[in-house]
């Protein structure tokens, strides 16, 4: 089922969540909504879903208008940030549930509704807790539930609230691939919120960032990370250097001092200069186009990170290969490989 | 703290030095002399302000033997207050169970204009004396009253009879069930209710195997601090009842009348009714105050 928004806008008394938002979501794509909190991305999926009303715009599910249907009509699954199982329910019951409230003419028998949340609870590998009570399940082990209860009605379109925000760290890695897994074999038009990038990239086929209550970018991972749309996007994917620049006529100055790059269709006056931290080469302190002396290194991982006063008067941190020999008061110079340069302070 | 402190240390040592240890160490240990003097001056006050007048008003009605205690509560008097205080309080905890759990459910799962007035609202009658809670109803309803000439002309009586002293009844003891709901509905939040809804389960389906097995130890809980209020209610019928006897007086009011006309084992035998329902009161309380604290959520 495709799921589209046109010029959807919600305020919540003096607050704008949605500021006329429209995006347009392919059957069987997996999506992920990223932002800040406060961007409006729950609120889109909460009148996604019928549980909020936009004060104005439309919702589309296949074309159809679905703003007639509310949440009870719309066959939508919603997996709640807080799982929201019924707590004086069993395992077994909180995943029934939908099927029994259904209407008499259409409801399953009792055998066909074991059978059924058997078949769902082997799906999400739980089976052995049918018999517990919410209160007795571990955080990953109630997500998985959740998403077993939303999926026992058959939904068109599964939307999932900070799946896996209050989850412990090594948890939600392996619920992330586990949920790719499940798409798969699933094969249903599915929306999830978060804030953690990381969960975005690495989860979603596309990934909508938002911010303050409108859309910034739509993309694949690659392309967001890789050719961020706006200064808002290049901020909060992957780790920048933001240093506030001034372009006239074509050249760039920082702090009055002209820099050895290029500002293309940059409009002229104050603008904000935007380079991955890795995307910063080091070199000689004669090379470059910026220069400044090291004053700080830690080593990790596979890079190390560099602290760096420039002579310009900030300080940036940059990661440079670890085999790259750097000590505290080193002067170097400094060449950004890829950058982009963003209109505004 | 200290415990375990202890317990890495001397990993050997048998459980009673341990606890006589910690003891020691507990910062928060006061004195012996001072724990036992405010134990003894707690249990005293306790034994001559509660559990005194109890085992006098039983003392008291047994006073002339188990015959007489029970053919005092077998008289026409008694029963007709027996049967007009259990009537009484059916209908104020039917009727404050359905407004109190109304008047919840909007407070804790909607938002609207007005809503802290409403609150405030509903404690009201906590607030106000119950003489004047009756008395308002004898300005709405008697001869005088904004009511009483229509009443009048329809031939309806509302003041010194049944239909008073229920108004009265519900009225003092409104706040109950609405109170031990709110802040068990505030705390459970709406998600469980979103989550039916979405999947599928219509607006009854929702309270009734949703909401409503969520809070029903509350529910109890209220019902039970309702009834018995309902029972005990004393300054409020006072005023709206009347005192005819064998017809508008209810269990209090009778023990009050039978004391003044110095019927002692007839006043102390319904006293004693009255006790007991407080102590079976204070025994389920307990139980159910248990329960809620199950109802309540603990993580998320």
């Amino acid at each position: 089922m495709t799921i589209e928004a046109r010029g959807v806008v919600k305020t919540f008394g003096a607050f704008k969540a949605l500021d006329g938002v429209d995006l347009k979501v392919a059957n069987g794509e997996l999506l992920a909504l990223l932002g800040p909190s406060g961007s409006g991305k729950t609120t889109l999926l909460r009148i996604i879903a019928g549980l909020e009303w936009p004060d104005a715009g439309e919702i589309l599910f296949d074309g159809e208008n679905a703003l007639d249907r509310g949440a009870r009509e719309r066959h939508v699954g919603f997996v709640f940030q807080h799982y929201a199982l019924f707590r004086h329910m069993s395992v077994f019951e909180n995943v029934a549930f939908g099927l029994r409230v259904q209407p008499r003419r259409i409801r399953k028998s009792e055998a066909q509704i074991r059978a059924r949340v058997k078949e769902l609870l082997d799906l999400v590998q739980l089976d052995w807790l049918a018999d517990r009570y919410p209160s007795q399940l571990s955080g990953g082990q109630r997500q998985r539930i959740a998403l077993a209860r939303a999926l026992a009605i058959e939904p068109r379109i599964l939307l999932l609230d900070e799946p896996f925000g209050a989850l412990d760290a090594k948890v939600r890695k392996e619920l992330r691939q586990w949920l790719r897994t499940l798409h798969h074999s699933i094969n249903v038009t599915s929306i999830f919120v978060t804030h953690d990038q990381e969960e975005a990239l690495e989860v979603a086929h596309r990934v909508v960032v938002m911010d303050k209550g409108r859309i910034e970018q739509v993309g694949s991972p690659g392309d967001v990370y890789d050719s961020p749309a706006t200064a808002f996007v290049h901020g909060f994917i992957g780790e920048s250097i933001m240093l506030p620049v001034e372009v006239t006529g074509g050249a760039v100055h920082l702090n009055g001092r002209p820099l050895d790059i290029v500002a293309e269709g940059v409009a002229p006056g104050a603008s904000t200069l935007f380079v991955r931290r890795h995307d910063m080469l080091v070199g000689p302190a004669d090379s470059g186009t910026l220069h400044g002396a090291v004053t700080h290194v830690r080593s990790f991982g596979p890079v190390q990170r560099a602290e760096i006063a420039l002579t310009e008067g900030s300080t940036i941190e940059i990661d440079a290969p670890r085999d790259r020999d750097l000590r505290i008061g080193d002067r170097v110079g400094l060449k950004p490989r890829h950058y982009r340069i963003f209109a505004g302070g | 703290m200290s415990i375990e402190m202890t317990l890495q240390r001397t990993p050997d040592t048998s459980a009673r030095s341990l606890a006589e240890s910690a003891a020691r160490r507990d910062p928060r240990a006061e004195p012996t002399v001072v724990r036992y003097a405010i134990i003894t001056l707690a249990v005293g006050f306790l034994s001559i302000f509660v559990v005194l007048p109890l085992v006098v008003v039983f003392v008291e009605a047994f006073g002339k033997g188990i015959a007489a205690y029970f053919s005092a509560l077998a008289d026409p008097e008694a029963w007709s207050a027996i049967r007009l205080t259990l009537g009484v309080a059916a209908v104020s905890v039917g009727t404050n169970l359905v407004f109190g759990l109304a008047a919840a459910w909007a407070i804790a799962k909607f938002d609207f204009p007005g809503k802290t007035f409403l609150i405030t609202l509903i404690d009201l009658p906590f607030s106000v004396s119950p003489v004047i809670s009756g008395l308002v109803f004898v300005l709405l309803f008697g001869a005088q009253g904004f009511f009483g000439p229509w009443l009048q002309a329809h031939d309806l009586q509302i003041l010194f009879a049944f239909p008073g002293i229920a108004l009265a009844t519900i009225f003092v003891t409104f706040p109950f069930v609405a109170r031990a709901l709110i802040p068990l509905m505030q705390e459970q939040g709406t998600q469980e209710e979103e989550a039916a809804i979405s999947l599928g389960a219509s607006g009854l389906q929702t309270f009734f195997r949703v909401t409503l097995p969520n809070i029903k130890w509350g529910v109890l809980y209220g019902v039970l601090l309702c009834n018995a209020r309902a029972m005990g209610e004393f300054g409020a019928v006072s005023v709206v009842s009347g005192h005819v006897r064998g017809e508008t007086n209810t269990m209090p009011l009778l023990v009050e009348i039978l004391y003044n006309e110095y019927q002692m084992v007839a006043s102390f035998a319904i006293a004693s009714l009255l006790a007991m329902l407080a102590l079976i009161t204070l025994i389920a309380k307990t139980i159910l105050e248990r329960n809620i604290d199950g109802d309540m959520p603990h993580d998320d």
